[in-house]
């Protein structure tokens, strides 16, 4: 099972969630996170102090698919959230070693 | 800010003052003698009983005792409703200080400051009933009063007035309404000055060292100056005028603002190690500024309401100059930000209104139209100078009430030094230093500034001292970083919001401030300084 993560800008969150569900992803998590890549931020001032805009708000998507589906979920969120524009955002796939249902007490691959 | 726009902000201003110049003296020589309107009123009553025709060439009837009887009290009636009206006006204004200082603060300290712009009416009404009223205005010496001091209870008959009036709080008698209209009224502007110190020492004070100041500075400080120069003492009697208060309330809530700033230190992670200085913006710009638009409704009871008489001649013309101050130098602060700063900073216009309503306080009476507006915009200037110029010296106000009200309260005082001509209100101020009075009104304003901001200055810090080292006044830092509203409150504003405070990285919707909060304080943090 792999775990997929996506971070991407927020107003993309409905247009990724719709594209995972066409997907047959049946459930996921998001978090509203703040972060910077290459991007570079910008000072602003504030009655006169001076702060920098590094860190800009994204959303992070959180799924858990079974090992086969990994690589058309990911197509499913790089066409739904890419702009062309910087700061698209980042998937990191990685490896799950156990998923449990708290409901029936299922493991593995069937409590996805 | 490069000469070429410093060019251009000298270029406007010397327009503006250009203008001013050129209107400003042929407005006042159309600007009607108030004591007529009420000779209208009274003169056919007066016939009426007379049965005779009215002299034309009479000079204006006088109010005395017996017009009183003979019209039926409708004066006094009037006089009183208005005074009331404008005194829940003026109330209302502590909705509006709480919601422009909690706005301007952080969110995870929204309650404390609540807590304090709501006690601190509570603190205030007590106060000045068991004692401040009659230190103020009961007759004493030239520096307190000492007759009448406990709650209210001097001998007393009003609505009496002038030599009608027989009882102990004679600096008042110029006024025809009863006495709890006259406490209610003089008792919400106490009030005013003891919530302006809420904002200075915001984000980290002990609400329990605030909640005794305020007892302190409405029961005595407050009273005390105000005694000077509203109730007949040595500012008075030299010659000083502060109409409804840029000196008496204003400037007097500042200077013990200004102590207690000092004597509590700035906020954590607000001035850096190297001398950097950083925001630590507020949580809700929209509260701010409803709490500004409140403030100026409010202190359209304020001045106005400082004739505490339904003076038809004086109110409309002195709300007109309170809103022409408050909207010039809500445009000055606009464009000084926007040329300074380089974006017109919101809150730096809010503060700008409200420097100008308090710079207009004590002139409003006294000055023309053109004129407010000249103050306005003088004070809109000096607002966003005043702010910035705090935060160089290391001296944390998180809403700038000590720009507002100290230093705006000054100039709008010694502006009545400037800009008073003696055909608004007669033989009071005599024309000011602009309208060839020459320079002795300027002078005793001068005289009771000082005065007061020495006597208010040195014995706030002295209250804050011993605070401070009877009970301590400053929250500890883990407090402070926490915020103060679990600290001091067990309370949390809004629950439903995960707080910056208690998480390290951000869950809340994410907002140029909270990123600017959450950046300040990741550097602040890895840096070791906090």
């Amino acid at each position: 099972m792999k775990m997929v993560e996506a971070i991407v800008k927020p107003f993309k969150l409905d247009e990724v969630k719709e594209a995972l569900t066409k997907a047959g992803v049946q459930g996921m998590t998001v978090e509203e996170v703040k972060g910077f890549g290459r991007q570079k931020g910008h000072t602003e001032l504030y009655r006169g102090a001076e702060y920098s805009v590094d860190f800009l708000p994204k959303v992070k998507i959180q799924i858990i698919v079974p090992d086969d589906k990994a690589a058309t979920v990911v197509q499913a969120i790089t066409d739904a959230a890419r702009t062309g524009k910087i700061g698209d955002g980042k998937i990191f796939v990685s490896t799950v070693e156990e998923v449990i249902r708290i409901r029936t007490g299922e493991k593995g691959p069937d409590a996805i | 800010m490069n000469p070429g726009k410093m060019l251009a902000a000298i270029l406007s201003l010397s327009v503006v003052l250009g203008m001013f110049v050129m209107t400003g003296r042929s407005a006042a020589q159309v600007a009607p003698a108030p004591g007529t309107e009420p000779a209208k009123v009274e003169a056919p009553a007066a016939s009426a009983a007379e049965a005779k025709k009215p002299d034309p060439g009479a000079a204006p009837a006088q109010f005395t005792q017996g017009l009183l009887e003979q019209i039926g009290g409708a004066k006094v009636a009037m006089d009183t409703m208005w005074t009331l009206i404008a005194g829940v006006l003026v109330f209302f204004m502590n909705l509006g200080f709480a919601s422009v200082e909690s706005g301007l603060c952080r969110a995870k300290n929204t309650v404390t400051i609540m807590a304090k712009n709501f006690i601190v009416f509570a603190a205030s009404s007590v106060a000045f009933l068991v004692l401040g009223w009659g230190l103020m205005f009961g007759d004493g010496n030239s520096f307190f009063g000492t007759q009448g001091l406990w709650f209210v209870g001097g001998a007393d008959n009003s609505p009496a007035m002038g030599d009608a009036y027989k009882g102990v709080y004679s600096s008042i008698n110029w006024t025809g309404v009863p006495l709890w209209t006259k406490f209610f009224f003089q008792l919400v502007f106490a009030g005013t000055a003891a919530t302006i110190v809420s904002g200075a020492v915001a984000e980290r004070i002990r609400f329990g060292a605030f909640y005794i100041f305020s007892f302190l500075m409405v029961g005595l400080i407050y009273p005390i100056t105000g005694h000077w120069i509203w109730g007949g003492g040595w500012a008075a009697k030299l010659g000083m005028f502060d109409f409804a208060g840029s000196t008496v309330v204003h400037s007097v809530g500042g200077w013990a603002a200004l102590a207690g700033a000092i004597a509590l230190g700035p906020r954590i992670g607000k001035y850096s190690k190297d001398g950097k200085v950083l925001p630590l913006p507020g949580h809700s710009i929209a509260l701010a500024t409803l709490g500004v638009f409140v403030l100026w409704f409010g202190w359209f009871g304020f001045n106005p309401g400082s004739t505490m008489a339904a003076d038809a001649g004086a109110i409309g013309r002195i709300a007109v100059a309170t809103n022409t101050a408050a909207a010039a130098a809500a445009i000055a602060a606009s464009i000084t930000a926007w040329l300074l700063l380089g974006k017109p900073d919101l809150t730096m216009i809010l503060n700008g209104a409200l420097a100008g309503l308090v710079a207009i306080t004590a002139p409003c009476a006294f000055v023309s139209v053109p004129s407010s507006l000249v103050i306005g915009l003088i004070a809109g200037v000096l607002v966003v100078l005043s702010v910035l110029f705090f935060d160089k010296i290391k001296v944390d106000d998180p809403v700038g009430a000590i720009s507002v009200h100290l230093v705006c309260g000054v100039f709008g005082t010694l502006s009545v030094g400037l800009f008073a001509q003696d055909v608004f209100t007669p033989n009071t101020t005599g024309n000011g230093l602009f309208f060839g009075g020459g320079a002795g009104l300027l002078m005793a304003q001068f005289a009771g500034v000082a005065g007061v901001g020495l006597f208010v200055f040195v014995v706030s810090l002295i209250f804050w001292k011993i605070l401070a080292s009877t009970m301590g006044i400053r929250v500890s830092s883990e407090e402070e970083i926490e915020g103060l509203d679990i600290g001091e409150h067990g309370n949390i504003a809004y629950p439903d919001f995960v707080s910056m405070a208690t998480r390290g990285s951000s869950l809340m919707s994410s907002s140029v401030a909270a990123e600017a909060t959450s950046a300040v304080r990741a550097r602040e943090l890895s840096k070791g300084t906090i």
